[in-house]
């Protein structure tokens, strides 16, 4: 038996694991249980109490409207790479998702729950920074949403408060004119990238840019927002190897990768310039009208 | 403190004690004696304790088990029998898929939701699907092939 001892309480509503977690000392929730079991396996958390939101259906949900595309907490990232709401509303946040661990973890992993633990590693939470998307919490004041730029405050640690618990991710919902690329470098599929960016535009009719944003993990303590490096592009009609290697540049100078055993923070400062570039050209093209 | 947990094994209705604190893996080989399931890296990692809750294919080291409350579990116990092996379970054999055979239960039921969910795959269809077990021996061509003929097997 690996776990320490805890209290377990299977939630059948969002009320109800919100009074569990309020009751709890220092509570944890589960949900798809792939980054917590783990910890639990290690006692690298001993919570004393788990509140497993699996058994509350309303978390699961996802549609579109007003012009943001809404994933409950619980949605699976199996389903984020899947299924067509995701595919058609959010394709930034099905091709983040589709890099993620393998089938069986992705069966199981949860948005909500990639984004509360926030390991800046991981993809979800660059998507996220990247889109400008934002979360729904409750606790027991009520319900309150965080935007990206001030859920993630630094390495498994967001703006969350003890006793609030996830429950919706919002992004705006993908329309025309839109680009969004997910790439990344792992030594192997399924890995932890070392490093990864995300990037989201978007191109008006005449094919100017409009908007540029980008987001990177493994570079930094939390997801960090490249979008100062790429705003340059706006009102831009192409994409050259100058203004490419510029914006590069301007990544490089603008951020502090950490230096461990899966590569020094060179060699990622390297990566980020790539992948920024890879990511913009493949977005770029994706925002073209008529694709 | 233990509770009781009911759920359908192999197509047969179960009740066990757990702790809260015990994992799903640990139930099925410790509690139930089904010890097909192998615990490998119990961080979710190597794929060896891969079965099927729900038709999908999960890491029986990270989940409870009291999470599989009335749910539909299947282990390597419920696949095929000795004289008459799973398609997939005999092209595993045919094609030296199986070496060392301890992560091979969670590989046979990874594959098979692959064959459930994608009739016709392509072998990097089947090379991404499978990159989720990844044990100690090397060689994983063989486990692509058998997975291959065991899917060309159905579409024929």
């Amino acid at each position: 038996m690996k776990p320490g001892r805890f209290e377990y309480v299977a939630a059948r509503s969002v009320a109800e694991a919100v009074d569990a977690l309020g009751a709890a000392e220092a509570g944890s929730v589960l949900a798809g249980g792939q980054s917590l079991v783990p910890l639990l396996n290690l006692r690298l958390a001993r919570p004393d109490v788990i509140v497993d939101v699996n058994r509350i259906p309303e978390l699961e949900a996802a549609g579109r409207g007003n012009g943001a595309a809404r994933f409950g907490a619980l949605y699976r990232q199996r389903w984020l790479e899947s299924l067509s709401v995701p595919a058609e509303s959010a394709p930034l946040l099905a091709e983040a998702a589709a890099l993620i661990g393998h089938v069986p973890i992705r069966n199981r992993g949860t948005i909500g729950g990639s984004l509360a633990h926030a390991d800046p590693a991981s993809e979800l939470p660059a998507a996220l920074v990247a889109l400008e998307g934002e979360v729904t919490v409750e606790g027991p004041a009520g319900a309150r949403r965080i935007p990206a730029s001030e859920l993630f405050v630094g390495p498994l640690t967001t703006s969350i408060e003890p006793g609030e618990l996830l429950t919706a991710v919002e992004v705006p919902a993908h329309v025309e004119g839109d680009g969004a690329a997910f790439v990344e470098f792992a030594r192997r599929h399924g890995d932890f990238a070392v490093a990864g960016v995300a990037v989201a535009l978007h191109r008006d009719a005449g094919g100017a840019c409009t908007r540029a944003r980008a987001a990177g993990c493994g570079l930094g303590p939390t997801p960090v927002d490249l979008s100062g490096a790429v705003a340059g592009l706006v009102g831009q009609s192409g994409l050259d190897d100058d203004r490419l290697r510029e914006l590069a540049a301007a990544v490089a100078a603008g951020v502090d990768p950490p230096d461990d055993v899966h590569g020094s923070s060179d060699y990622r400062r390297e990566l980020a310039q790539v992948l920024l570039v890879r990511g913009l050209r493949t977005a770029w093209a994706r925002a073209e009208r008529g694709r | 403190m233990t509770m009781k947990v009911s759920f359908s094994l192999n197509g047969e209705p179960v009740e066990t004690d757990a702790e809260p604190r015990e994992l799903l893996v640990d139930v099925l080989r410790d509690r139930l004696g089904r010890t097909g399931t192998h615990a490998g890296c119990e961080q979710g990692s190597c794929g060896a304790c891969t079965i099927l809750v729900d038709g999908h294919s999960v890491r029986s080291c990270l989940m409870l088990a009291a999470q599989v409350e009335g749910c539909d579990v299947v282990t390597i116990e419920g696949i095929g029998s000795p004289e008459g092996l799973h398609p997939l379970q005999r092209a595993m054999s045919e094609h030296h898929g199986l070496q060392c055979g301890f992560c091979t239960p969670g590989v046979v039921l990874s594959a098979i939701e692959l064959l459930e969910t994608h009739p016709d795959p392509s072998r990097s269809e089947i090379e991404r699907w499978m990159s989720g077990s990844i044990c100690r021996c090397t060689g994983y061509s063989g486990i692509v092939d058998a997975v291959s003929a065991a899917a060309r097997g159905r579409v024929r």
